[in-house]
């Protein structure tokens, strides 16, 4: 186990871990980086309710554009995949024997991440057509 | 001998660490972020899934959302809850990531000082800020709610 009671330095030193975990553990990073860039907007176009109703509206008139329904479809994917990939994570670390099965588990996990995406990019694709032809 | 070219100790074939890349540390701060982060990742699991699918997936989806969509849905305690809890843990488990990847790929200790405090900073200011706005909003400023 990496002993790492204090940082220093990358354990590893570059991006590639070497190991079939490495693809999770880089779209985990990935997702989780892009939630938290959009929670930075999110939390101020949110915070414009304060300023009444004229404020608000005109701010998040931003998000009426098909290109960024798109882009709200990636954002909901990116939290369906850090969430479900991160319950993985602390299943694993709360319950270390479950490694020995870690390949059933992360196939358990995608298909739920895959099964949950289907519906969710159907409904949303949907919404950004029907604006695209308003 | 050159530290810069003496080989880094390979990484122990830890099973954990091999599937899911970042053990658990020993102790101190970077125990408690750890423990921090799979706790309030199991509370976002409800509180981010939930506001996100909430939000997007029903009939009209965002288009829904304006001013008397929030005035409605902040008049119930139970909701400025939800999306001040949602706000506090997500902003926190955010930046605790960002100072993670930081630690692993920037080197220089100036840089990742600041790139550290530029997280706290924003951080903790749109902490302010939406704990102000969830807490003080009034809508029946602009008139009456419904």
């Amino acid at each position: 186990m990496a002993i790492r009671s204090r940082k220093s330095k990358s354990d590893y030193g570059s991006i590639y871990r070497g190991h079939e975990g490495q693809w999770s553990w880089i779209l985990h990073r990935i997702t989780g980086v892009a939630v938290i860039l959009f929670l930075f907007a999110h939390v101020v176009d949110t915070a414009a309710v304060g300023w009444g109703p004229e404020a608000y509206d005109r701010i998040t008139a931003a998000y009426d554009n098909p290109i960024v329904r798109l882009l709200e479809l990636g954002l909901v994917v990116a939290v369906l995949y850090h969430s479900l990939n991160g319950l993985k994570i602390t299943l694993i670390d709360f319950f270390p024997r479950l490694v020995s099965r870690i390949r059933p588990i992360s196939i358990a996990f995608t298909a739920v991440f895959v099964l949950t995406l289907i519906p969710t990019a159907w409904i949303m694709l949907g919404q950004a057509w029907d604006l695209a032809r308003r | 001998m050159a530290t810069t070219t003496s080989p880094r100790p390979a990484a122990p074939p830890d099973a954990r660490e091999q599937a899911l890349g970042r053990g658990r540390p020993v102790g101190g701060f970077e125990l408690w972020t750890w423990v921090f982060m799979r706790i309030s990742g199991l509370l976002l699991l409800v509180l981010a899934v939930g506001h996100t699918l909430i939000m997007h997936l029903p009939a009209g989806g965002v288009d829904r959302i304006n001013f008397g969509f929030v005035a409605v849905r902040w008049q119930s305690p139970f909701w400025r809850t939800w999306d001040w809890m949602l706000l506090m843990l997500a902003l926190l488990h955010g930046i605790n990531g960002l100072r993670n990847i930081t630690l692993d790929y920037v080197h220089p200790p100036g840089w990742r000082f600041a790139l550290t405090m530029a997280y706290y900073v924003i951080g903790f200011t749109l902490m302010v800020l939406g704990t102000v706005i969830v807490v003080t909003f009034d809508p029946t400023r602009w008139g009456p709610v419904g």
